[in-house]
């Protein structure tokens, strides 16, 4: 048990404790966490500051709204209703398509009005938010997964998660579904986590429930040695979004839309561990250097540019 | 030094905690144990003379000091008399007074005193050499001559003491001796005889009166016991053998010479003394002794309280137990649970069904709860009424299971119905979200999570010594805060992580930076 413990510290791997202890307390004061749990506040202040985010076509805030929000859709064929208050993906629930008067979810399924405005209700009423307070839900563009990533996923779109320390970009993976995790992009589901350089944007190899992998199990296609596109412009809006919400220590997951390129999805103010399997590498050191780091530069670009110099 | 303000503070608490403790253990003599018993001796002092219709005063010597032992009570029945103490530096009396004693008459005084290691000494201060007493020949002759023996076969006033006690009580006296023994004609004017003797080779001495409290005794008479002053402290010897020392159970009641009992108007009285044995809890005892000692630490406990709160509080002193319990077996091991304090709620939930029916019925309750749950989920039903509804659901489980058990005869039945079915209610729902939302596996791990905790709790809350040393010692959970303190700031690996991270162990350590 103790070798094991030392081994981890050896690679760096940051545990719980640790982070929440010596990073998220001391660099992310709390005042700032309701502005990153609510999405609405989050997606508009970055509208405002010009950080690319999926549109946003309708809130529905009241239960009496719910009757009428099918009503409000109609123009729009795809679109995804998720909680303003969830975490991890909790109550997402993404409409890919129509049949006729029913709706087609993204892993297939087809759902009825109904089922979404049920849906809509228990977002409402709380069932996916923190402690359970009623919540609002969020009706927005759906985002169409790049081609790039057509023979590397299956179903759902892959996210980038950007782990962002005092503005500079620490670390980073890519996210791809796959049938086990139903289309969904989280590792606990059944996601595979690759790990991508930070300074070339170059994925290296994959993990996948504690495995490592080269190879997408459903496409067969191999997921390291891949230059990911828009890098630049994925890591500068990483950068720019922990000065948006005023916290130093955060997670950015960004996805690349096939016609709008990076859109900033969400923000997280406690960002998992899982990044470490991915990249195979403890945050530690990174996170060390960035905190012994003096002047950091004012300019997202610069940050930027000085973290894949740096820490990549 | 990193987190040096924590653990200043934290050391503080926990030394102010522990020391407190230690305090009270060493003064009051709390015990660490539950349900020791301490002996108690009950002695009974009965005053009986004849009331002559006039108005009558008595003065009976009562213990002052009582070295060995403490006082627990003191009780004086006297019907219609008038009672006051008084005391001087070595005895104390009580004085009783009434306007018009007729016919027998019968007072009491009673005493409940327990052992005690910490007074052993009378203290007093030393007295004055005496004058030598007047004796008329030929006694002054034969006095005269035992002390010049004695003084012969002796080096201080200890050894002194010693062998005139042997030559004055040998089986085989002699002539001198014999003509002394002659004067008096019971043990108690012998000891006087004693006493004078020693004047005569001016010594200090004085007699103690006292019980030796060895079995029950009825009727009884103080027996006299001989000090003498050597010039630092009083030494005690058994003025029949020559033996040193005090008995060990021996209750002094009265120093000096001077009369028992003294009654003013009325005929004479007889006192006779009993003493009888029972036991006491120690922390009863440790009460008393700490309100003899005057202090306030006592005063402010929790046995000052009303019982029921006090019952109340035997439970609610053991729930920070459970909190630093959850805290080590989530931030140290990692185990996830439903709820922070859930668990803790379930383990107290576990103390009134005990344990293995608590954990049958708590997976019974959420097993049936949670397919119920299932089914209300195809209703479509919105939160808080669904929420109510699981509630409901339980509370009928909670009655079909207690008459089921009755019906076989179960005596739990009863217990059952304080199981807190909003707690089952809260697991239930929780539960069937991360069923949905994670899979049935992360549910089942936390269920499992839930119940190992609450087991682990309830072994804990339920533990007696536990129990009684943060009822008596309630100044531990200073010490409790400050390990939960430092638990705070706890950064490193949880159990769980190793296991969790162990993918990262296939990878190459970086080349070391340094």
């Amino acid at each position: 048990m103790i070798s094991w413990a030392r081994r981890l510290r050896e690679r760096g791997i940051v545990g719980i404790n640790q982070r929440n202890a010596e990073f998220i307390m001391p660099y992310n004061p709390r005042k700032h966490f309701p502005l990153v749990d609510d999405k609405l506040r989050t997606k508009k202040l970055a509208i405002e500051n010009g950080i690319a985010v999926p549109e946003l076509y309708s809130t529905v805030e009241i239960e009496h709204d719910v009757h009428t929000m099918l009503d409000t859709l109609k123009h729009y064929s795809s679109f995804v209703i998720k909680p303003n208050n969830g975490s991890g993906g909790n109550g997402v629930l993404v409409i890919g398509g129509r049949i006729g008067s029913h709706f087609s979810k993204a892993s297939g399924v087809i759902v009825n009005g109904q089922q979404i405005q049920r849906h809509t209700s228990n977002i409402l009423s709380g069932m996916y938010s923190l402690g359970g307070v009623p919540d609002t839900a969020i009706i927005e563009y759906r985002v169409e997964s790049d081609p790039f990533f057509d023979s590397i996923s299956y179903q759902g779109v892959p996210d980038i998660r950007v782990i962002v320390f005092r503005g500079m970009p620490v670390a980073s993976m890519l996210r791809l579904p796959t049938r086990d995790s139903d289309g969904k992009a989280n590792l606990h589901q059944g996601a595979i986590g690759v790990g991508v350089d930070i300074g070339t944007g170059v994925t290296r190899s994959g993990v996948r429930a504690n495995d490592m992998t080269k190879v997408h199990p459903d496409t067969l296609q191999p997921i390291d040695g891949l230059q990911l596109p828009y890098w630049e412009t994925i890591m500068t809006l990483a950068a720019r979004c922990s000065e948006l919400v005023g916290l130093n220590y955060i997670g950015v997951d960004i996805v690349i839309d096939r016609s709008k390129g990076p859109l900033v999805l969400e923000l997280n103010a406690r960002p998992g561990l899982n990044v470490q399997l991915a990249t195979g590498r403890g945050l530690l050191f990174n996170l060390r250097a960035v905190e012994a780091m003096d002047n950091i530069p004012a300019r997202a670009e610069d940050r930027v540019a000085l973290a894949r110099e740096k820490l990549g | 030094m990193r987190d040096l303000k924590l653990r200043v503070v934290a050391a503080v608490l926990f030394a102010l905690g522990l020391g407190l403790c230690i305090y009270k253990v060493n003064v009051f003599g709390l015990p660490l144990q539950p349900g020791q018993d301490e002996e108690v001796w009950t002695v009974q002092a009965r005053i009986a003379f004849k009331g002559s219709g006039k108005p009558t005063k008595v003065q009976f010597a009562i213990p002052h000091q009582t070295p060995g032992f403490v006082t627990l009570d003191e009780d004086f029945i006297s019907g219609n008399y008038g009672l006051a103490t008084e005391d001087d530096r070595e005895n104390r009396w009580a004085n009783w007074a009434v306007r018009r004693a007729n016919g027998p008459q019968t007072l009491y005084y009673r005493i409940s005193i327990a052992r005690d290691q910490n007074s052993n000494e009378l203290t007093g201060s030393t007295p004055p050499f005496p004058q030598a007493p007047f004796y008329p020949e030929p006694y002054n002759s034969a006095i005269k001559a035992i002390l010049d023996d004695v003084r012969l076969e002796s080096a201080d006033i200890a050894t002194y003491t010693r062998e005139l006690l042997t030559q004055l009580n040998a089986d085989t006296p002699n002539e001198n001796v014999e003509l002394l023994r002659g004067r008096v004609n019971n043990d108690e004017a012998w000891v006087y005889e004693i006493s004078e003797v020693l004047k005569g080779a001016r010594i200090p001495n004085r007699i103690l009166y006292g019980l030796e409290l060895n079995e029950s005794i009825n009727n009884a008479q103080l027996k006299p016991w001989l000090q003498v002053h050597n010039g630092q402290r009083w030494l005690s010897f058994n003025p029949l053998t020559g033996q040193a020392g005090l008995p060990e159970n021996f209750l002094v009641w009265r120093i000096g010479e001077g009369p028992l009992v003294w009654v003013d108007g009325s005929g004479a009285a007889e006192v006779v003394f009993s003493a009888a044995r029972n036991y006491r809890e120690i922390v009863d005892i440790a009460r008393k002794r700490a309100e003899r000692l005057g202090s306030s630490l006592v005063d402010a406990s929790l046995f000052n309280l009303p019982l029921e709160t006090q019952n109340v509080y035997r439970i609610l002193l053991m729930v920070p137990l459970g909190a630093l319990l959850v805290v080590i077996l989530r931030n140290v091991v990692g185990i996830r649970t439903f709820g922070t304090f859930m668990p803790v709620l379930i383990a107290m939930a576990f103390r009134e069904t005990q344990l293995v029916w608590g954990i049958i019925l708590f997976s019974v309750m959420i097993a049936v709860g949670l397919s119920i749950r299932f089914y209300l989920d195809r209703l479509m039903l919105l939160l808080v009424p669904r929420l109510a509804s699981v509630l409901i659901i339980v509370v009928i489980m909670m009655i079909m299971i207690s008459i089921l058990t009755h019906q076989f005869g179960g005596t739990r039945a009863m217990s059952v119905a304080l199981f807190p079915m909003v707690i089952m209610a809260m697991t239930i729902e929780r539960m069937s979200i991360v069923w949905e939302e994670l899979g049935a596996g992360d549910a089942l791990k936390e269920g499992a999570g839930s119940l190992f905790t609450a087991i682990l709790g309830y072994l804990l809350m339920t533990n007696a010594t536990l129990s009684h040393l943060f009822f008596v010692f309630p100044e531990l959970l200073l010490c409790m805060l400050a390990i939960t303190l430092l638990f705070g700031r706890y950064t490193g690996y949880r159990l769980t992580e190793l296991w969790r991270f162990r993918a990262a162990l296939k990878f190459e350590p970086p080349e070391s930076k340094s």
